[in-house]
């Protein structure tokens, strides 16, 4: 809908950091355990005790500070956030407040093939809270505290983009970074990434903000465009009818495809913030900084770079290969056995992730590594398999055969043209109507011949032999008219 | 047996084998029993854990074991310092049933100097005030005087200490707590330097101010004490990791060429004039043994009160918001989660904490946390400055611990502002994070402890052991005890 109003999105992201253990605890930060199984006084919030802040976790910010560009606060302060709530152990969140250790920065996005940079405003330190279970049926709430105290990092972004599918494709972009970095598993379905979406409309022109709303519950990059879409046509609806925006924070409902205000009532939070006695301030050391700087790996932007110019490949291709950090090494690996970049781009892209898509497959849990493809298509680089047979040998070795007993059932394409004329031949003396009108001049129907023997001989002929050995025949037979 | 000896002569009699842990934790025991219905210094008593750490001691001597630097020695611990399987409430109706899982950094370093803790002591609710009458429980007698207080916080580990229950006790001081009642009773405490002894284990009312110290009778046996206690905890993000050095070997320095400095604003109209001169008398004798007594002016001495009053309630608003009845503690009974919240801690708390809750949540609040928090901040830092400026010229100051001698039980219960006058002498080393000592330095006409506080740089408490062992050791006020009629 072209539209009168200017849409405006702003994206908070909490990003689970993978340390080992929690950020002010020795407790294990691993998924799945059994409720409060993973607890200790310090993350229980205990009488008498207090936190001491993982070093792991400076390490962390550290390292997307740098992805991103951000400017780095030396010495930063841990703050107080009070307020009471039954996942919240201490009756307050350890957060940073007027000191983040990160502030500016940048993420760089492309929407339909336009590049553009989506500021931040700042990255902060805090912990998790614990997660209330509600059991309806009983009219009861209980509380696990195994993520009380996991470390996050917050990436707050500028309200600076205007579409669902900029949010995504920025969100896309955080997601991958952090993963690039080694900071964060990203499961946005275990929580471990997650989004809150700012959102507000204006008339265009206007250069002020409107009145936002909070939207949460997005588990997924499909949630998060959804429920962009929803609110931003329900404020446009509201404000057409005469309506002000109300400031709230509305849940996606996935089921019903619709966001509704939290439950509850609307507190106007005075949080109360105040820098924590308990810890000292988190002061950055030289070495480490040039330590981390150093030991930063290639982020996407920086590969997709290479991959245009030491590989030829397309932005496109360039852009999905690096869309993932998993895909890049196993590309990088298939070209290494001597495959051309853009076959072994092609595969990947193709064959090997549409597989692994369509299996909710990882490149991490595939049945074919990249030795293997490399293997299957040095054959077709050779020419002793044809693609299409290719194609039949990976299907087979994905399904779990082993791969030199497929090549060797498979055989070699048919090249000889002994082999090949007499199957010619028959085509030809079956096509009358179409050899004519070969001969009557239109020498491109030649390619429907091809396709016959190609199907004839179940892809295993050369189809540049066949090609060459049609024009032939079908030349003889113009003569011997 | 004597039931006032040091820790030295405790630990001798050990190891010569004169008299057994058992038989000390028990003749200990007795008396603290005894003694319990007069001056109500216990709310929990350890009877079956202490003569079971005895006979290990025991054991530990028989076996040829060393049994560490407290070996046998009766400790009180008060009772904000968390006892693993010992009920700690913190003297709050909110911890009444509260038995905590762990133990506190200085538990355990007792446990190792091989000390024995027979009960917890009682204390101001969560430390909040200056008479132990606080306490959601009882209120603690004076052994110098049953009517009146002990002072406080740590009210229950003086009185233990300065009664002959225990040989040491543990306190924490905030803005007075373990030095004013010390004072009040007639022995010597010490707030060491924030960060010199691990919080890890204390319940925290101010983090920023709160410090764990000894109580005894003698310089010498807070200084073994907190020799035992000191050190850094990789628990404890604040504690510091400096040398711990011997402080024993402080006590014996002398004062020859010791500059002490006088700071006049500590000697204000509402000094009562026989502390004073008592203090007055003390130094003249400390000058006498060839000390430097010099005049020296901390002109934000007046700030301290309306700076600590604002800072630490904040801090506490923040540090109570755990007790909220969803994990421990007491839980009102009502379904609605907000309303149970809210109706928890109104069972749960006195007057006296609410009252700091409140004012810490103003403090801190948005429009006025400039105002009132930011500008605490401000002048703490001017009093930090003022002091380390001061004790740049001197090398320690000499004030009054309390402004006054023991109260009356009750006097001062219905008029806050009044209780928070007695701090007045005793914040700026909280404030300023330095450390401090008090020791007797004498006795009024009616007969109560008078209190002489020392102050010290930053890490240096064996100054002021140097400097209140040499004045010890001119005074026999340490060896007074008072009379307590014993009920049998």
């Amino acid at each position: 809908m072209t539209s009168d109003y200017q849409t405006v999105i702003g994206l908070e992201v909490h990003c689970q950091l993978k340390t080992k253990s929690k950020i002010f605890c020795g407790c294990t930060t691993q998924f799945g355990a059994a409720p409060n199984y993973n607890t200790c006084p310090v993350c229980l919030g205990m009488p008498g005790v207090l936190p001491v802040l993982n070093a792991e976790v400076l390490r962390y910010a550290l390292r997307l500070g740098l992805a991103l560009n951000c400017n780095i606060r030396m010495s930063s302060r841990l703050a107080r956030k009070n307020y009471f709530y039954p996942d919240l152990p201490k009756g307050y969140q350890i957060s940073q407040f007027d000191e983040p250790i990160l502030e500016g920065g940048s993420v760089q996005i492309a929407v339909n093939d336009a590049e553009q940079m989506v500021a931040l405003t700042r990255i902060h330190i805090e912990e998790d809270a614990g997660k209330l279970v509600h059991c309806g049926d009983r009219n009861e709430s209980h509380v696990d505290y195994n993520r009380a105290g996991l470390p996050l990092l917050e990436i707050v972004s500028e309200p600076v983009m205007h579409t669902s599918d900029e949010a995504v494709a920025y969100l896309k972009a955080v997601h991958n970074i952090v993963q690039y970095i080694d900071i964060c598993d990203g499961h946005m379905e275990q929580g471990s990434f997650r989004c809150d979406a700012n959102v507000s409309i204006r008339p265009v022109g206007v250069d002020t903000l409107g009145t936002r709303t909070e939207l949460k519950n997005l588990n997924s990059f499909n949630h998060v465009k959804r429920a962009i879409d929803y609110e931003i046509s329900r404020q446009i609806d509201w404000v057409e009818s005469g309506e002000a925006v109300v400031q709230e924070t509305r849940l996606w409902d996935e089921k019903n495809s619709r966001t509704r205000p939290m439950r509850g009532k609307e507190e106007a939070h005075d949080y109360r913030y105040f820098a924590d006695p308990d810890l000292l301030p988190v002061v950055v050391p030289d070495a480490l900084l040039n330590e981390v700087r150093e030991s930063l790996p290639e982020l996407p932007e920086q590969r997709r770079q290479r991959y245009i110019s030491d590989y030829e490949l397309t932005p496109y291709d360039s852009a999905v290969l690096t869309s993932d950090k998993t895909y890049g090494p196993y590309f990088e690996s298939v070209c290494s056995s001597g495959i051309p970049a853009k076959i072994a781009a092609n595969w990947v892209q193709g064959e090997l992730l549409g597989r692994l898509n369509a299996d909710g497959k990882t490149i991490e849990t595939s049945p074919i590594g990249s030795v293997v493809l490399g293997q299957i298509l040095k054959r077709v680089v050779d020419g002793t398999i044809s693609g299409k047979q290719a194609k039949r040998v990976f299907q087979r070795v994905y399904s779990g055969e082993d791969v030199e007993q497929v090549l060797a059932d498979v055989g070699e394409q048919l090249n000889d043209p002994a082999a090949l004329c007499p199957i010619i031949d028959k085509i030809l003396d079956a096509h009358p109507k179409e050899v004519a009108v070969y001969l009557g001049g239109k020498t491109k129907t030649a390619g429907y011949f091809v396709g016959q023997v190609m199907r004839e001989t179940q892809g295993n002929a050369n189809p540049g032999v066949v090609n060459r050995l049609i024009t032939e025949l079908l030349e003889n037979r113009r003569s011997a008219e | 047996m004597d039931c006032y000896s040091g820790i030295k002569q405790v630990r001798s009699e050990l190891l010569s084998g004169d008299v057994k842990a058992t038989e000390r934790t028990k003749a200990a025991l007795k008396r603290v029993h005894a003694l319990e219905p007069l001056l109500h210094s216990f709310v929990t008593i350890d009877d079956d854990g202490a003569l079971e750490r005895a006979q290990e001691i025991d054991a530990d001597v028989a076996a040829g074991r060393d049994p560490g630097p407290l070996a046998g020695v009766v400790v009180a611990v008060k009772d904000n310092i968390v006892t693993k399987g010992l009920r700690t409430t913190a003297s709050s109706r909110m911890l009444e049933q509260y038995v905590p899982v762990f133990d506190g950094h200085v538990v355990e370093k007792l446990s190792q100097a091989g000390a024995v803790i027979v009960g917890k002591t009682n204390m101001d609710e969560f430390a909040m005030g200056s008479s132990t009458e606080n306490s959601a429980f009882f209120a603690t007698s004076n052994p110098w005087d049953t009517d009146c207080v002990p002072g406080g916080s740590s009210g229950g580990s003086a009185a233990a200490v300065a009664s002959g229950q225990v040989t040491v006790g543990l306190g924490s001081d905030t803005g007075g707590s373990i030095r004013q009642p010390a004072a009040l009773c007639g022995i010597v405490g010490v707030k060491p330097t924030w960060g010199r002894v691990s919080r890890y284990g204390l319940i925290a009312y101010a983090s920023s101010l709160d410090q764990i110290g000894p109580m005894g009778r003698t310089v010498e046996d807070c200084a073994i004490l907190l020799q035992a206690i000191a050190g850094f905890d990789a628990n404890d993000a604040t504690s510091v990791d400096v040398e711990v050095p011997n402080y024993a070997a402080a006590l014996n320095g002398g004062v020859e060429g010791l500059r002490i400095g006088v700071p006049e604003q500590y000697f204000g109209d509402g000094t009562d004039p026989e502390v004073s001169q008592a203090i007055q008398t003390a130094l003249d004798s400390m000058e006498a043994a060839g000390a430097h007594i010099q005049p020296v002016s901390l002109p934000t001495t007046e700030h301290c009160l309306a700076s600590y009053y604002v800072i630490a309630p904040a801090e506490a608003s923040s540090n109570l918001s755990r007790y909220d009845g969803v994990r421990f503690g007491h839980r009102a009974d009502v379904d609605e989660i907000a309303a149970m919240i809210s109706q928890s801690r109104a069972e749960g708390f006195g007057a006296e904490v609410k009252r700091r809750i409140m004012l810490g949540t103003y403090a801190l609040s948005a429009g006025y946390y400039e105002a009132f928090y930011g500008k605490a901040q401000r002048v703490r830092t001017l009093i930090r400055d003022d002091l380390a400026r001061a004790l740049d010229t001197v090398d320690v100051l000499a004030t009054p611990t309390s402004p006054i001698p023991a109260f009356g039980l009750g006097e001062h219960v219905s008029d806050p502002l009044s209780m928070y006058l007695m701090d007045v002498c005793t914040l700026s080393a909280n404030l300023a994070g330095i450390p401090a000592l008090s020791q007797p330095c004498g006795f009024t006409s009616a007969g109560l402890p008078v209190g002489l506080q020392w102050l010290g740089r930053a890490f240096d408490e064996s100054t002021l052991f140097r400097v209140a062992a040499a004045y010890e050791a001119q005074t026999r006020w340490h060896h007074r005890h008072p009379s307590l009629e014993i009920a049998s």
